[in-house]
């Protein structure tokens, strides 16, 4: 074995032992964060491949972005445990039938007869100054420009619709327009009025005879 | 010497001989890199307290040692002799995994930080994706010291800054494609060689918006003031308020650290990195300190001249200036790059 087998063997373990744990662990909060030990060992092994503008995006979108929004939801939600695994034996046998099916379906596509040693050679180590990064963005504004851009667009028109759908205005919002807070002038707030600092005493009553 | 060299030969011969030398001399690179940044984040606590000592007429810390120089030793050794105390419906493990995963991608993004021409640990070649990256996990110490805290103070001081890191982090991303564009590069070495030639040929000229916005970004990404919510003492519902003793000052170096890391990227990207600023003086790592230096002291002079904002205009500066702005100056960049004006985005 050579040092990058027991970095790779390493890296699996964990990510094994990740991904079990996402779908173990009795807290929600502690399962999206094995999630995101689990994005980042597959970062890790990615980078074994040479591919390290997808591992650093991966580290950099799943970790950076969607986890941290995930934990957002995850850590205010209100959940019992108790109520959550209610019912959890009358469903295991649809679940087992449905896992069972997918798991099957799943090695019929992804198993040794398409994706063997024999199927897929090696992958060949790249020159030293091959860049990754350089290739896949040369790869994405030519050869698959157009659907590059569509899936691009169909993004943003769901991050549109999801804002849009989202958005209520709530009418008892006491909102105020920064600009015109920035524009505000001294005149708007404070009347200036011209008077004299000193007033002439006018008959001062005479309170030493009541007192 | 000349019974030595087949020994010598024999072992560079074997693969884990190899492997065993390249790793311990990556691993004293890593320690001639922490070492002077431990150092200087130490001392960087006292420079803040000089520094906005004497813009408040005052003298500043100046009892331990002469001119307070042995003050931040001082203070990390009161630190470690603190108690830490751990709230007590507080889970454990991910109490004490938020200081460290504060700590740990500030430390790590300087991998691929070139200090000279070939003064660089990592050389690879989306080194500034890589730093974007670090940086974006950060915010889990944020996020996990405030849950774990179970205290609800805690945890909306880090739905806070959470919030806020990860917004103006967005606004930083794109500052710095604005840079890339014209490098045409994503590794740090060739941007800063992109801006060879001189003062007037760093990119603070030609992306003077995404220069200003990147810093004032880069302000808000590490809860400095005057964007420091975290700690806010009108306020304070910071995310750290459980902690005590060294795991306090976990969060506080990784501030520091962050600092440094966000001027060290911003000497690099905009100010020519180890650059010379006249083309006849000799470029190297001390013209880095010194840009380095001159951004901490903005930060600094930041911090003892405006007050804090409020949190909803926090919001709306990043999303609603920021992100504006930077989008329209790639695009202008984009545009005038086909114009002949291109020379300046070289």
């Amino acid at each position: 074995m050579i040092f990058q087998d027991y970095v790779f063997y390493s890296l699996a373990a964990i990510l094994l032992f990740a991904g079990l744990r996402v779908i173990t662990a009795r807290n929600p909060v502690h399962a999206a964060l094995f999630l995101v030990l689990a994005f980042f060992t597959t970062a890790g092994i990615w980078l074994m491949l040479e591919a390290e503008f997808l591992a650093i995006v991966l580290v950099l979108v799943y970790v950076g972005a969607v986890m941290v929004l995930f934990l957002f939801v995850v850590m205010m939600l209100d959940i019992n445990l108790e109520k959550l695994k209610e019912g959890f034996w009358e469903a295991i046998i649809p679940a087992l039938i449905v896992g069972g099916f997918m798991c099957a379906e799943m090695i019929m596509v992804l198993g040794a007869k398409h994706f063997g040693l024999d199927r897929v050679s090696a992958p060949v180590p790249h020159p030293a100054g091959y860049s990754n990064t350089a290739e896949l963005g040369r790869q994405l504004y030519t050869d698959y420009l157009l659907p590059f851009e569509l899936a691009a667009v169909v993004l943003l028109v769901a991050m549109i619709a999801a804002i849009a759908l989202t958005l209520r205005r709530r009418k008892d919002s006491k909102y105020i327009n920064p600009v015109d807070q920035i524009n505000i002038k001294r005149a708007d707030r404070v009347r200036m009025v011209s008077m004299q600092s000193f007033k002439e005493p006018t008959q001062a009553p005479d309170n030493k005879e009541q007192g | 010497m000349e019974f030595f060299e087949p020994i010598m030969t024999w072992l560079q011969h074997q693969s884990w001989w190899a492997a065993f030398i390249l790793t311990s001399w990556t691993i004293i690179k890593i320690i001639a890199i922490v070492l002077p940044l431990m150092g200087a984040l130490a001392y960087l606590t006292l420079a803040e307290r000089k520094v906005i000592g004497y813009m408040q007429v005052r003298i500043g810390p100046n009892r331990v040692g002469y001119f307070g120089l042995l003050q931040p030793i001082a203070d990390g050794v009161k630190l470690l002799f603190k108690e830490i105390i751990q709230p007590t419906a507080s889970n454990k493990f991910l109490f004490f995994l938020g200081p460290v995963l504060a700590m740990a991608p500030a430390l790590a993004a300087w991998a691929v930080v070139p200090f000279d021409l070939n003064l660089i640990l990592a050389n690879i070649d989306a080194g500034l994706l890589y730093i974007l990256a670090m940086t974006s996990i950060g915010v889990y110490g944020v996020i996990i010291a405030g849950w774990a805290s179970n205290s609800k103070y805690a945890f909306l001081g880090s739905l806070r800054s959470a919030a806020q890191i990860v917004s103006y982090e967005i606004a930083m991303g794109f500052a710095l494609v604005g840079v890339l564009m014209s490098a045409g590069s994503l590794n740090l070495g060739k941007i800063v060689l992109a801006q060879s030639g001189g003062f007037w040929q760093w990119y603070w000229l030609p992306l003077f918006p995404l220069f200003i916005v990147y810093f004032i970004s880069a302000v808000a990404e590490t809860n400095r003031a005057p964007f420091d919510v975290a700690e806010g003492e009108s306020e304070i519902v910071g995310f750290h308020v459980e902690y005590s003793g060294m795991a306090f000052a976990m969060f506080f170096l990784a501030e520091y650290a962050n600092m440094i890391l966000v001027c060290t990227l911003a000497a690099l990207m905009f100010l020519g990195g180890w650059l010379s600023p006249l083309p006849f003086l000799p470029d190297g790592f001390p013209w880095l300190l010194l840009k380095v230096a001159f951004m901490l002291f903005f930060m600094l002079w930041f911090r003892a001249t405006f007050p804090r904002y409020r949190y909803d205009q926090i919001m709306r500066l990043g999303w609603k200036v920021f992100i504006p702005i930077t989008l329209v100056w790639i695009v202008v960049v984009g545009g005038l790059m086909q114009t002949p004006l291109a020379y300046l985005f070289h």
